[in-house]
């Protein structure tokens, strides 16, 4: 009995090879079914779901939305100034914190992908990654109480008769830089590795200076993972919303969705769609300067 | 290379378009599910008739300091129902919570029941199955808060003040007044090391403060202000914003800024002032003699233990409604907080003896200064629908800070 069935099992696994055998695009969807079916319905289903509700409204008691037709979300954030500045405030700050963090990440991919030895360049790898490996609150409150009046920071500048800069918008340029420095470091030490050392030496021996060579050489070689990186640390740095909530009294976007989400979802998924299209504004961007063309 | 390039192209299309169909289609099923919640809505209004075994746990939604071993693990070896508490710091955290369906009972706030009934998030509670619930003080007992068209929708947990702490070395003369936050003069002695609590309930604070400082405005009720009043407060909040060191939502948060001398006036609760008395920073509040309160009166909460109207585990929240009333644990938990308990029997078991004298908690007239926190409405009450709603006020709290 039991050879029948597996013998039966067997003729049925036959048949669905049957099936697929010679049919390259059934195979291929069977195959992709899974994974695409869950990012169409899980991921940008969700996110579908949201840009509609920006054009509902809600009963102000409950909080339940109510499904009509409205472009008043929209008025009012374009309207209102406070939310003009939140967002101006959020760009401004993602910007700084994504040149902040390729000016500091430059010198150390170089000096890891071409300067290091074999050990230290395997010491520095972790010395990047092991933060990633703690929450990320707990980084953000230890920056909370290096920032604090009586904090780290500001004992150690007391002697010479200075003060750190306590809690606001310096702390939070300073922290978010902190935390998305190795998405930027990353990428752009992988783009470096790539490059052959002779480049440099050839470019040297036609008589170029060590900045013309960075300049004409490395710089256009590694602009795409450069891009790659400031897509990380931008996007990252406009949708936090705890850094400016613990080491400032500064609102971001998502603040402000935060502080809607509970009584005002559809005003909520309104703002939501402002990081989006910025972020959109912005891969058009890098593809004008041609980030994208020799990935 | 062209013909591919047309041909991903036409795919890319085709996915655009497809996403489109899957949005509208969505939409559609939104509008049908909503309908079938609001005819379930209708029968839910049956409250439990019996209690049940326990379901071996239950799941709440707290105060910071409202649940804690002391009296959450004699509950679970009494009544076999293992606690699991999530901490929220606002009553929007909280309406939120809830609406995630994960929960059984939440400790709610003045400013949450209403939004939690209107949203039929919660489900009436029948008090006949709650013993306790008989000696609860009259005056907490079919509040507007907790009953909403005659029907029960809770069990009182404790009320208390907002509190006005500041740290002892740095604020000197004790203030009395809410001055120190509010009038320009006097609180920008303290520019950049005031703590403010950072919801827009906090408005009522400002109302409340103008009722005594302002009272041409006619202000009767912090959380019922027309849009004269309403702007009133607004503008005293942002020429408060000028002087505000931080806005703090989680306790963890005002403790770390009390403790490392970021802040050193501000607005607080009972949990945070404990806290930091014991970590042996400097703090002082409103003394006893004055009922803990500076001189205007002061912002507060009435607390209610609510049933989620999908509890999974309703015999348990049955069982966790009736013990935290219970004399002894009610007790246990007003002094560990430093609230007024609910339970009139509570009073006899504080360890503290002068504890309910204190906390005037046998005292109705005392709590007529104190504001519990509510949700604002457009109808407030004259018949016409000109006062700010909750909607309104959390816009505005926006555009204060800035």
């Amino acid at each position: 009995m039991a050879s029948e069935a597996v013998a039966e099992r067997r003729s049925a696994g036959h048949r669905l090879a049957d099936l697929f055998h010679g049919r390259e695009r059934l195979q291929v969807g069977a195959l992709l079914a899974g994974p695409v079916g869950w990012l169409v319905i899980g991921y940008l289903g969700s996110l579908a779901l949201l840009l509609v509700a920006a054009f509902w409204s809600v009963d102000p008691l409950s909080g339940l939305t109510e499904k009509s037709f409205t472009l008043e979300n929209f008025e009012s954030l374009f309207n209102e100034p406070v939310y003009r500045d939140i967002i101006w405030r959020t760009v401004r700050t993602a910007l700084l914190v994504t040149v902040t963090d390729a000016v500091i990440a430059f010198p150390i991919a170089f000096y890891m992908a071409k300067l290091a030895s074999r050990r230290g360049k395997a010491l520095l790898v972790v010395a990047i990654l092991l933060p990633l490996w703690s929450s990320y609150l707990v980084k953000v409150y230890a920056w909370r109480t290096l920032l604090s009046a009586n904090g780290a920071i500001n004992w150690a500048l007391d002697p010479i008769g200075l003060s750190g800069p306590g809690y606001g918008t310096t702390a939070v340029w300073l922290v978010m830089s902190y935390l998305w420095l190795p998405y930027m470091i990353l990428p752009i030490y992988a783009g470096l590795e790539r490059i052959p050392n002779s480049l440099i030496s050839a470019s040297e021996d036609l008589g170029a200076s060590p900045f013309t060579t960075f300049r004409r050489v490395l710089l256009p070689l590694t602009f795409p993972a450069v891009v790659a990186g400031s897509i990380f640390t931008f996007s990252l740095t406009l949708g936090d919303y705890i850094t400016p909530r613990l080491v400032s009294n500064d609102q971001f976007i998502g603040n402000v969705i935060f502080s809607n989400i509970a009584n005002n979802q559809p005003f909520a998924a309104a703002l939501a769609l402002v990081p989006i299209v910025v972020m959109i504004a912005y891969l058009l961007v890098a593809r004008k300067l041609g980030a994208f063309e020799h990935v | 290379m062209r013909r591919r390039d047309a041909n991903s192209a036409r795919t890319a299309w085709l996915v655009v378009a497809g996403l489109v169909v899957f949005m509208l289609v969505l939409a559609g099923c939104g509008g049908g599910d909503d309908e079938t919640t609001a005819g379930g809505g209708g029968g839910s209004s049956e409250e439990l008739q019996k209690l049940g075994k326990g379901e071996g746990e239950v799941s709440l939604i707290s105060w910071a300091g409202y649940v804690e071993p002391g009296w959450s693990k004699p509950f679970e070896q009494k009544t076999d129902c293992k606690v699991n508490n999530k901490e929220a710091g606002t009553s929007d955290e909280m309406v939120e919570l809830m609406k995630s369906g994960q929960y059984d009972g939440v400790s709610a706030s003045g400013n949450a029941t209403a939004r939690l009934v209107a949203a039929d998030l919660v489900a009436p509670v029948n008090v006949d199955l709650v013993p306790n619930y008989e000696t609860v003080f009259a005056d907490l007992k079919d509040q507007p808060y907790n009953t909403f068209d005659g029907v029960n929708y809770g069990i009182p947990h404790g009320r208390g003040a907002n509190l006005l702490m500041w740290n002892s070395d740095e604020v000197k003369p004790a203030p009395d007044s809410w001055d120190v936050m509010f009038d320009p003069k006097v609180a920008a002695k303290y520019k950049g090391k005031i703590s403010v609590y950072d919801e827009s309930s906090y408005i009522a604070d400002a109302a409340l403060y103008l009722m005594t400082h302002q009272p041409d405005l006619g202000i009767e009720n912090p959380y019922e202000l027309n849009e004269e009043q309403f702007n009133a407060a607004i503008d005293l909040l942002k020429e408060q914003q000028e002087n505000v060191g931080e806005y703090w939502s989680e306790a963890a948060k005002q403790i770390s800024a009390f403790a490392g001398g970021d802040v050193t006036v501000g607005t607080t609760w009972q949990y945070q002032y404990f806290a930091l008395k014991e970590e042996g920073v400097p703090v002082a509040a409103s003394p006893a003699s004055q009922g803990f309160l500076p001189k205007e009166g002061a912002t507060g909460w009435s607390d209610t233990w609510m049933l989620a109207k999908d509890a999974k585990h309703p015999n348990c929240m049955y069982e966790w409604m009736n013990w935290i009333i219970e004399p002894k644990v009610n007790a246990e938990v007003a002094e560990w907080f430093g609230e007024a308990p609910a339970q009139e029997l509570a009073c006899n078991e504080t360890e503290n003896k002068k504890f309910c004298a204190e906390y005037h908690a046998e005292d109705p007239q005392f709590w007529e200064r104190v504001y519990y926190w509510e949700t604002p409405l457009a109808d407030c009450g004259n018949g016409e629908e000109d006062c700010m709603d909750y909607n309104d006020w959390v816009k505005a709290w926006t555009t204060i800070k800035g």
